[in-house]
């Protein structure tokens, strides 16, 4: 039993004895921190000088495909894990009371939380893709039957969105899988990267685009991106924070650890396609964004949003660009699931989410000021937490990529940093008017019974933006972890 | 391992089961004629057991190695035979109470004794298919499992639905074997053989440049047409679906789940055989590709989408077996430049698909006859009267919609794999959609299961046989979708008698 065998099997044992009828939210609370220990002692084991894939272990499930169940983990997925497992942590303590079928709801949340340790942890290609999948039923249940608003549409749209974009990027998978030479056929993905080497520009190309739009739905890149707004604005607390922080990371995962060191011929064809793609996320999805009248979808949009700085890291292809990706990812993991907190926490204290109907809850909620106001500066990208230094790295890496000295005119990803940075005014635009339309001024009549946060209920949203404050005032302390993955990941 | 018994032996067996039982319904003195399906599931269970302890086809052969093979995907599919037909054993003792409504008798049960005997012998017919290597014995063995499924469907006297059904699937049926015969004969005039290895080098000599058949590939390609046509009718392709719905809906439910899984693995594997020889001369080779091509894309879309609207469960999954055919035709799409992968995901994806779909028409069972119904609503609410068979038919629905860490998915992917190493890309654009489609009506039971308040609260009682056999059938799936060569390892030839 290594570390990583326990992470993933806790939250999987865990809904399991949920299911049968073990005290839902003790047993759950109790599987969610023991996951966060462990993940912080296999973080504080993980050898820097030895690096690479650590904790290694294989479960020999259909040796004659070379596959099996492959665990293992270097710097970059210690860090991914350390996110789910904080957010697992933060979104079970942030859930409300639940009136009805309280043991359902907590085995599908765990049944998530798993899915993504699963998926980050895996080094077989086929059980990554397959770990991801485990969340789907359970998100159509948690937010059919618990979701708030429009939630059978909600639920509806997501399930067969996800499956779509599932299915796409299986037939990628298998393209890339099926175009090494049969002798060197592995779901091995520390054998991969090697055995692609031989892989034709042509065939890369066709497997990149499929793996891109696959992972794209599944990230909710722009044009692909309509599901996840209602989604999230109708999906109960903890699953609002879980899918938006942690699940959404798992495209841009693998974005990262298969199809740019594994097809970077396909990855160069399409690299102005996604470079569109991505300027459109950031601009049209931020001007949305401004436009939305409720908190909730507010929210959703910009997570929407912010997907483009992460994809524009990835598109740079350096080390600095893809190291800053990483880090965005588990920043925005953090602060999207701290706004998801606060915003269920208001759902259920204020009559409504829309913009026009709060005011001046800071008064009543001086708690819950603050602490919207750090994680909203965060969002935006202030400096002081860490989504200040990933987009400044991501900046500087795509503003890097494919400039020479002897060239005149910009490359592609210099034009694209150009607009992106305006994503940046965007943000500070719909946060800051949330802000003010939210807490300032004087507090209106029908929020009179709001409270501030318990002090238990104050815990997961502490413990996130702790998590976001370290990372900006100390960038390094995740950043020794990324750095040297990302760039074994390029150099192989 | 011991290899004690020739292969024969297994068939032997349960045709001799099969002539016991029909004594045991003549001569019985009492009226209840349960027993007789228990001993019957008893002796099969026990054949499955032998089935891994059989000998392989002798190197030298003789008259009958002519008719009969016994190589890993013949076990395999006898393997397949015999645990539907006791899955579908258990399910018709779970049936019995609903099946004597409508069954004109004095006392409850008489009279119902061919019920579980047909069965047996429908098995024996499977069986014989799996290993048959001449159309000869090819036709003989269909023709007893249909005749088998003729008596079935109609089983229930007193239902208008369920004597519909039966003269829908007798005319169709017989049409049907009518075309496989004609074609037969085509292939016959052309090579003057009926033996599938002999009938593949007349057809290799003959076609080969100067042969002496060079100029008859439309007499060729129409003989294989009439047979994949009346094979399409055995595994429920479009266009030749229309019996399915009406059929799967009036039949009674245990034989609805034995014709959607042992019907279509015995077409598909004779259709595997079959198209071996075929796809292996050059001359007609594309066009057979673009016909599987064609079929496979029109029963996708036929079968995915007409699923959609439907409100009766029972119907629901006729629309979605067809759906299913559309993706094993996927896999025989990619049987011409890809053998070994579309083999290998057409026999896999049949043993999931026995499973999901065995598994689901038993919970289908259960619930509708406390329900006294088999529309999706009568299932609102199952979460809360029955977590267990909730739990169950969630599982299994997640395996039909190809959800991953099931048995459904890794035939999905196997499918998937094939049509791409094929190059298929129109095929696989259709599939996105199909695989889309079917998450659609799949989750809508699910929705109706866990989002609906339950009409009645009274909870469903279960027999330890049923609760058993649910327990079992859910951990295969699970089980076979996270180890995979559980089911590969059984699809490999062992080494051949000769050279051990």
């Amino acid at each position: 039993m290594t570390f990583l065998n326990v992470i993933v099997l806790l939250p999987i044992l865990a809904a399991i004895a949920v299911a049968l009828g073990a005290p839902a939210r003790k047993t759950s609370l109790t599987a969610a921190w023991a996951q966060l220990a462990f993940t912080l002692v296999a973080l504080l084991g993980y050898d820097r000088t030895l690096g690479g894939f650590q904790f290694g272990s294989l479960w020999n499930v259909a040796p004659a495909w070379k596959m099996g169940i492959r665990l293992g983990a270097d710097g970059l997925t210690l860090v991914m894990l350390l996110l789910t497992a904080l957010v697992t942590v933060a979104a079970i303590i942030a859930t409300p009371r639940i009136e009805k079928r309280e043991n359902l709801f907590y085995a599908c949340v765990l049944l998530i939380s798993a899915g993504a340790a699963g998926a980050f942890a895996s080094l077989d290609l086929f059980f990554f893709y397959a770990f991801h999948e485990l969340a789907l039923i359970p998100t159509f249940l948690l937010i059919g039957i618990w979701g708030t608003g429009e939630r059978q549409v909600a639920a509806w749209k997501i399930t067969i969105y996800l499956a779509i974009g599932s299915i796409i990027l299986l037939i990628g998978l298998s393209k890339l899988y099926l175009s090494i030479p049969e002798a060197a056929r592995t779901f091995d993905m520390t054998l991969l990267p090697a055995a692609a080497k031989s892989i034709s520009a042509g065939d890369q190309a066709t497997a990149y685009i499929f793996i891109l739009i696959g992972f794209g739905i599944l990230i909710s890149l722009f044009p692909f991106h309509s599901w996840a707004p209602s989604a999230y604005a109708s999906a109960p607390t903890p699953v609002a924070m879980l899918h938006s922080g942690v699940l959404k990371k798992f495209g841009l995962y693998g974005m990262i650890r298969i199809a740019i060191p594994m097809l970077p011929e396909g990855a160069k064809q399409y690299a102005n396609v996604l470079l569109v793609l991505l300027v459109c996320s950031i601009i049209y999805l931020g001007l949305v964004t401004i436009a939305q009248k409720r908190l909730d979808l507010m929210l959703g949009y910009s997570s929407c949003m912010h997907m483009g700085y992460i994809f524009l890291g990835i598109a740079a292809g350096n080390v600095i660009g893809i190291s800053g990706a990483a880090l965005l990812m588990l920043a925005h993991g953090l602060s999207i699931a701290a706004l998801f907190a606060m915003c269920g926490y208001l759902r259920e204290h204020t009559p409504s989410l829309k913009f026009t109907s709060l005011g001046g809850l800071a008064k009543r909620m001086p708690f819950l000021g603050y602490a919207f106001g750090m994680a909203a500066f965060a969002s935006i990208g202030l400096p002081g937490f860490a989504n200040f230094a990933s987009e400044m790295m991501i900046f500087f890496g795509a503003f890097k990529s494919g400039a020479t000295a002897a060239s005149l005119t910009f490359s592609g990803p210099q034009i694209a940093t150009v607009f992106a940075l305006w994503g940046v005014v965007i943000s500070a635009v719909y946060m800051l008017r949330a802000y003010r339309q939210i807490f300032m001024g004087e507090p209106l009549a029908n929020t009179a019974t709001a409270t501030d946060p318990t002090c238990c209920q104050r815990l997961p949203i502490l413990l996130l933006l702790a998590a976001l404050l370290i990372g900006g005032i100390w960038p390094k302390s995740y950043l020794t972890f990324i750095q040297p993955s990302v760039e074994t990941l390029l150099t192989r | 391992m011991q290899q004690i018994l020739p292969a024969i032996s297994l068939e032997v067996t349960v045709i001799l089961l099969g002539v016991l039982m029909l004594f045991a319904e003549a001569f019985a003195k009492t009226a209840d004629r349960s027993h007789m399906a228990r001993y019957a599931i008893g002796v099969l269970l026990a054949l499955l057991g032998f089935s891994f302890f059989t000998q392989a086809a002798p190197a030298d052969g003789g008259a009958f190695w002519r008719f009969y093979s016994v190589d890993a995907t013949a076990m395999f599919f006898k393997r397949i035979a015999l645990a539907t037909t006791v899955l579908v054993l258990i399910m018709a003792l779970e049936y019995r109470h609903v099946l004597a409504r409508y069954i004109p008798g004095v006392k409850e049960g008489q009279g119902t004794g061919e019920f579980y005997t047909l069965p047996v012998f429908i098995c024996a017919g499977l069986m014989f298919m799996a290993s048959a290597v001449d159309f000869t014995l090819i036709f003989v063995a269909l023709e007893l499992v249909t005749i088998g499924f003729y008596a079935l469907v109609a089983y229930m006297r007193r239902s208008a639905q369920s004597l519909e059904a039966g003269v829908k699937y007798l005319i169709l049926g017989a049409l049907s074997t009518g075309f496989l015969v004609y074609g037969i004969t085509w292939i016959f005039g052309l090579s003057g053989e009926t033996n599938l290895a002999a009938i593949s080098v007349k057809l290799h000599t003959g076609f080969a440049p100067g042969g002496p058949l060079v100029g008859n590939e439309t007499a060729l390609l129409f003989g294989i047409l009439l047979i994949i046509v009346a094979l399409g009718f055995k595994i429920a392709a479009a266009p030749f679906q229309l019996w399915v719905p009406d059929v799967y809906q009036g039949a009674p439910t245990p034989i609805t789940a034995f014709l959607s899984v042992g019907s279509k693995s015995a077409g598909f594997i004779v259709l595997i055989r079959v198209l071996e020889v075929f796809l292996a001369v050059e001359v007609v080779r594309t066009k057979v590709i673009a016909v599987l091509t064609l079929l496979a894309i029109a029963t996708l879309l036929y079968g995915n989408l007409a699923a959609m609207p439907q409100d009766n469960l029972k119907r629901l999954f006729a629309y979605s077996s067809i759906g299913h055919a559309g993706y094993l035709l996927m896999a025989l799409a990619a049987m011409g430049t890809s053998p070994a992968l579309a083999k290998e995901a057409v026999s896999f994806y049949l043993a999931g698909y026995l499973l999901m779909t065995l598994l689901s028409f038993l919970v289908l069972i259960l619930v509708a006859r406390h329900s006294r119904g088999d529309d999706i609503r009568h299932f609102n609410g199952l979460g809360k009267r029955s977590p267990f068979l909730a739990f169950a038919l969630t599982l299994a629905i997640a395996s039909l919609a190809g959800v991953p860490l099931t048995a459904g998915f890794v035939g999905k992917f196997l499918v998937f794999k094939a049509a791409v190493a094929a190059e298929q890309w129109p095929l696989l654009g259709v599939g996105i959609l199909a695989v889309a489609a079917g998450f659609y009506y799949y989750i809508r039971v699910i929705a109706a299961m866990y989002w609906q308040e339950p009409n009645d609260t009274t909870p469903i009682k279960l027999g330890p046989l049923a609760r058993t056999t649910i327990a079992i059938l859910a951990a295969a799936i699970i089980l076979v979708g996270i180890c995979p060569s559980l089911i590969t390892t059984q699809l490999r030839d062992p080494a051949p008698l000769a050279a051990r």
